[in-house]
């Protein structure tokens, strides 16, 4: 019997370097381009170039012929494969029928039209060369304003109108507050197309074992589970012969939060060659085809007092669906009216959605899913109300906040906001960049006839997706926590982490629960054949949802660990602390490798328990959590260029409690910089046709690190009541916060010159404009 | 990449090259312009001639009053030469502005000026350095100014079987003052604009003036209006402001998604503008 040992401080708040690094940045890492199999062929697809025609012909004999092609389908192989499917509902939704290859019209440039199969990449890549499509090509629209004005053409023939669903949301009375209003401020401003570019482009390899009539798919995904679910139903498989693998993954952002027609098409591919196959989109593929973000023309009318008091807010958003739903698609904006009200008091809203088809590629959830735009539309219309009356920004925040004894507050949209105290990272935020000191540093560079701008974000977002009935697919989250023999333990995590650092948050958490050192802990996910049933990673929801599912799963360990502790140790009177149980009466105690080897061996067993250290735990939440914050930002414009000069940026961040610092701060530093791509760079770029010319990085400029300003990243924490953890979640709070600090920032540098609206992405050229006395 | 099917060749000298070149073979000179588009299948060589191996072609020399520059010379080399930042400093800077540090390490200068990119960054520099491009065919050497050599858009004077051997610039008079200013597009790092300014005075006024041009237009271009506007003035702000603004006229700017022609052509001037100011604030 060993002595107790007290391990002196916990983990979890502790800066602990990722467990997951040394494999990434040593080059060992395994991502679907790196897995090889005997006999693999490779598949290329071949792609329309036109965003609306009709379907000819097509001519397959000449890519047949070339040596090393083994197969090519089309439309017509694959008509019987289920649709791309679309998780979402909404009353009286239309829903396209997604054929994973086009059958006999294409909606958009991208659109996949037949696969090669061949021996070798390159072999596949000629071949598809070889293939001759007759296109009749038609009018396209790739503008949502221009789709829903009248004689546009239609981008399915039978929804002439190109309206995909309507959607109204009404709380409190709307009309009474705007009667009754003071002042109203009205606004369009938009959220441009962005396009996701994580590093790693999606890549499928597939594998059907035809002995066992079994598929396994690798793919780069954040959904491993929902992903075979959904596959099994459209390929027509039992789910149990269908496993899922996620390798490492190089990037999701909401962009792997989906099923694609790729993913299916190997599969069916896999099956009727009896080979391996793979598939690796390249960055053209990548920009054309893998869903997109954003897109909304939103128009925003504010009601207030002249006193600044917030009343009311009317949206009419118009969003670009693109030509089909992918998973998520007409949910998306849904989660922008949610977050509407930002942290403000009034509870009188009415949103009106208008969901659009154009001739693109499907939008879908990047970064923040719905709720940058909503931020965006509030902290702009906050900023644009406050210059009407002439009131400092900040100090109309400070006027409208949710106070800390409102909570838990039911918002006018619906949702019951957990926990906050929202002057906390304003005044925070206000202290560190010396606020009052900005402002008059500020008059005096306009007496120099320079421009300086300061600009806040007052931020909330909804993670932590979610209680399951507002879901489409389940919100909760499961975890496995298994003791081996020799006491190491092993946590399997529904949760899909591709890049988050739950190897390490999640290690954190179950090396302080079991008393055991960070080294002593490994978690897996990603492999449905590995791990229980998960709903996967995003919205915020890894640790948020996925930590408590752990700490649950960690407390009935203990409770079975505690009984074969006081078994072996003969005492009624044991607990379980620092890695052993411990007798309080005698002073002896056993660690967890003695009862862990007790429990499989099994000589003897704890009254109606049954051998063996394991236990499961499906977590459903009671609620999302809703994190916020303060960003400041304060630039400065080069008068003769138009461009912005960010000469600080603060981010205060409270994302609940914290359980590693330095993930915290990656998590803001990296969605900082996708904000700042948005405000200042980024913009999937469209012509009339529905060409994209924005098609390659040489023309998307996503944010170098040369182009990032320092970001100071401060954090309160005020703990979520709705898990025992505290947390809250941090993935997307960077990038919710920044775009809205940045604008204001700018707007307020230019409002001298009249200035109170400038749209993303704030390029040179347009302040340069407004600068000559322009139009953006 | 998956390119079309090539050949491949990796001669270590010049007169191997030129065999090889001369049966058809597309020179590589760093790929950082071909092998992107190979990527796309937008260009499709049948042989690809390597010149990395080529040792003669790689190198920066002085040789009686002048510097020659080997076209596999990287962009890298140039910016980090103390030769060259000694004595041409304006191409020194120039060469450490373009793209990335990677490309800094794969692209050369041959490759970048016989591709003739009309936003490549050297074509300013060269112009107003009065450089020259010594090329080299199977039937002899021949030598061309720079501002001969470039024709237009992806256009040079380069025969059929003949390649860049060397770039020739002059070392640099002492009290020039030199600059480089370029405003980037973010996404690719090419040039909106991007001006080079060399700028000599004599006894308080600008002697000498050259001023080349990138970006804004079909083909670089020596900016002549501008230079002789300032020569004989001391090269004040307003001064400057006043030859700079000469820049555009005349020139049909070029217009994509990263920039209207309008916003070009003022973004001329005012980089015209900080590159002179510059050369000047340099200047002895």
């Amino acid at each position: 019997m060993a002595t107790t040992i007290t391990k002196p401080e916990t983990l979890v708040g502790k800066r602990i370097r990722r467990k997951e690094d040394p494999r990434l940045i040593t080059g060992t890492a395994t991502y679907v381009d790196d897995i090889q199999m005997p006999g693999m062929h490779h598949a290329c697809i071949v792609r329309s170039p036109h965003a609306a025609a009709r379907i000819k012909g097509i001519h397959v004999k000449a890519a047949l012929e070339l040596p090393g092609v083994t197969a090519v389908f089309t439309g017509a192989d694959t008509k019987d494969v289920g649709p791309v499917p679309c998780g979402a509902s909404l009353p009286g939704l239309r829903v396209p029928h997604h054929h994973i290859l086009a059958v006999d019209r294409v909606y958009f440039v991208g659109h996949p039209v037949a696969v090669v199969v061949a021996t070798d990449r390159y072999i596949a890549r000629d071949a598809a060369d070889r293939i001759e499509v007759d296109y009749e090509v038609l009018p396209a629209v790739a503008d949502p304003e221009k789709a829903i004005a009248a004689g546009a053409p239609a981008v399915h023939p039978e929804w002439p109108d190109n309206v995909a669903f309507h959607f109204h949301q009404e709380g409190g009375e709307v009309d009474k507050a705007f009667a009754e209003a003071e002042v109203v401020v009205k606004e369009r401003i938009t959220s441009q197309r962005l396009i996701p570019t994580s590093i790693e482009t999606r890549g499928v390899v597939a594998d059907w074992n035809t002995g066992d009539k079994s598929l396994t798919i690798y793919s780069s995904s954040q959904i491993p589970h929902l992903l075979r679910t959904l596959l099994a139903m459209m390929l027509g498989l039992p789910e149990h012969h269908t496993r899922v693998v996620v390798p490492e993954v190089g990037g999701g952002f909401g962009s792997k939060l989906n099923v694609y027609a790729e993913e299916a098409l190997m599969g069916f591919v896999a099956m009727k060659i009896g080979k391996p196959v793979k598939w690796i989109e390249s960055r053209r593929e990548n920009y054309l085809c893998t869903i997109h973000g954003r897109g909304h023309v939103d128009y925003f009318e504010l009601a207030a007092r002249k006193d600044g008091t917030m009343v009311g807010l009317k949206l009419k958003l118009i969003q670009d669906l693109g030509a089909y739903h992918q998973l998520l698609t007409p949910a998306i904006p849904t989660l922008s009216v949610l977050m509407m009200p930002g942290l403000y008091r009034f509870k009188n809203i009415r949103a009106d959605i208008a969901g659009v088809f154009t001739n693109c590629v499907p939008t879908d959830a990047y970064r923040g899913a719905g709720r940058p735009e909503a931020t965006h539309g509030i902290e702009r219309m906050v900023d644009i109300l406050a210059a009407e009356l002439k009131m400092d920004p900040a100090e109309i925040r400070l006027k409208n906040f949710i106070q800390p004894e409102e909570f838990p507050f039911s918002t006018g949209t619906g949702l019951i906001y957990d926990s906050g105290n929202y002057d906390l990272p304003l005044k925070k935020a206000m202290e560190i960049v010396d606020y009052k000191g900005l402002r008059k540093q500020q008059n005096d560079s306009r007496k120099q006839g320079r421009l300086m701008g300061v600009g806040i974000s007052s931020y909330g977002e909804i993670c932590a997706f979610g209680p399951s009935p507002a879901t489409p697919a389940g919100g909760w989250e499961c975890a496995t926590v298994r003791v081996d023999p020799q006491g190491k333990v092993t946590v399997g995590t529904g949760a899909s982490p591709h890049g988050q650092g739950e190897e390490t948050t999640f290690a954190q958490i179950a090396a302080d629960e079991l008393g055991v050192d960070l080294d002593d802990v490994l978690v897996v996910h990603g492999d449905t054949a590995v791990v229980p049933y998960g709903i996967g990673t995003f919205g915020s929801r890894g640790t948020a949802v996925g930590g408590p599912a752990l700490y649950y799963a960690l407390q009935k360990l203990k409770e079975k660990i505690t009984k074969f502790g006081a078994m072996l140790l003969d005492s009624e009177s044991v607990s379980y602390s620092g890695g052993c149980c411990t007798c309080s009466k005698t002073g002896k105690s056993v660690t967890l490798g003695e009862i862990a080897g007790a429990s499989y061996r099994a000589m003897k067993l704890p009254e109606g328990e049954a051998p063996g250290l394991e236990a499961t735990y499906f977590w459903e939440p009671p609620n999302f959590t809703f994190p916020f914050g303060a960003h400041v930002a304060v630039t400065e414009i080069d008068r003769e260029t138009g461009k912005v000069k960010v000469a600080r940026y603060v981010a205060v961040d409270d994302c609940g409690r914290i359980v590693n610092p330095l993930l915290v701060d990656g998590q803001v530093h990296g969605g900082v910089a996708q904000g700042l791509g948005q405000a200042l760079y980024e913009q999937a770029v469209y012509d009339d046709s529905g060409q994209l010319l924005s098609g390659e990085l040489t023309d998307y400029a996503i944010p170098k690190a040369t182009m990032m300003p320092w970001i100071e990243s401060h954090h309160t924490e005020t703990p979520s009541p709705v898990n025992p953890l505290g947390v809250k979640g941090v993935g997307e709070a960077g990038t919710i916060g920044c775009s809205p600090a940045l604008v204001n920032s700018v707007v307020d540098a230019l409002s001298p010159l009249g200035v109170r609206h400038i749209d993303m992405p704030l390029t040179p050229e347009k302040i340069w404009n407004l600068l000559q006395g322009g139009q953006q | 990449m998956i390119a079309e099917n090539f050949d491949y060749s990796a001669p270590n000298t010049v007169e191997e090259a030129l065999q090889l070149i001369a049966k058809g073979g597309k020179v590589l000179a760093g790929g950082m312009s071909l092998v992107p588009l190979m990527k796309l299948r937008l260009a499709a060589p049948e042989h690809l001639v390597d010149l990395g191996r080529v040792a003669a072609l790689n190198g920066i020399t002085e040789d009686k009053g002048s510097i020659v520059i080997g076209s596999m010379t990287t962009h890298h080399q140039l910016e980090s030469s103390a030769l060259l930042r000694a004595s041409c400093p304006l191409l020194a800077e120039t060469a450490s502005l373009i793209g990335d540090v990677q490309v800094r390490n794969m692209g050369t200068i041959g490759g970048s000026v016989a591709h003739a990119d009309p936003a490549a960054d050297y074509p300013a520099a060269l112009l107003a350095l009065e450089a020259k491009v010594r090329l080299v065919k199977s039937s002899g050497d021949r030598t061309l100014a720079f501002s001969d050599f470039l024709i237009d858009s992806f256009t040079t004077a380069l025969e059929e079987g003949e390649l860049v051997r060397e770039v020739v610039v002059p070392v640099e008079t002492a009290g020039t003052g030199v600059s480089y200013q370029k405003m980037l597009q973010p996404a690719s790092g090419f040039a909106i604009v991007g001006v080079a300014a060399r700028i000599r005075k004599t006894a308080g006024k600008i002697s000498f003036a050259r001023i080349g041009v990138t970006g804004l237009s079909s083909c670089a271009f020596r900016a002549a209006a501008v230079e002789k506007l300032l020569e004989g003035t001391s090269g004040s702000e307003e001064e400057i402001g006043k030859a700079a603004a000469v820049v555009a006229d005349g020139v049909d700017a070029n217009s994509d998604i990263h920039a209207s022609s309008n916003y070009r052509s003022q973004m001329a001037r005012v980089y015209t503008a900080r590159a002179i100011q510059a050369a000047v604030s340099r200047a002895a």
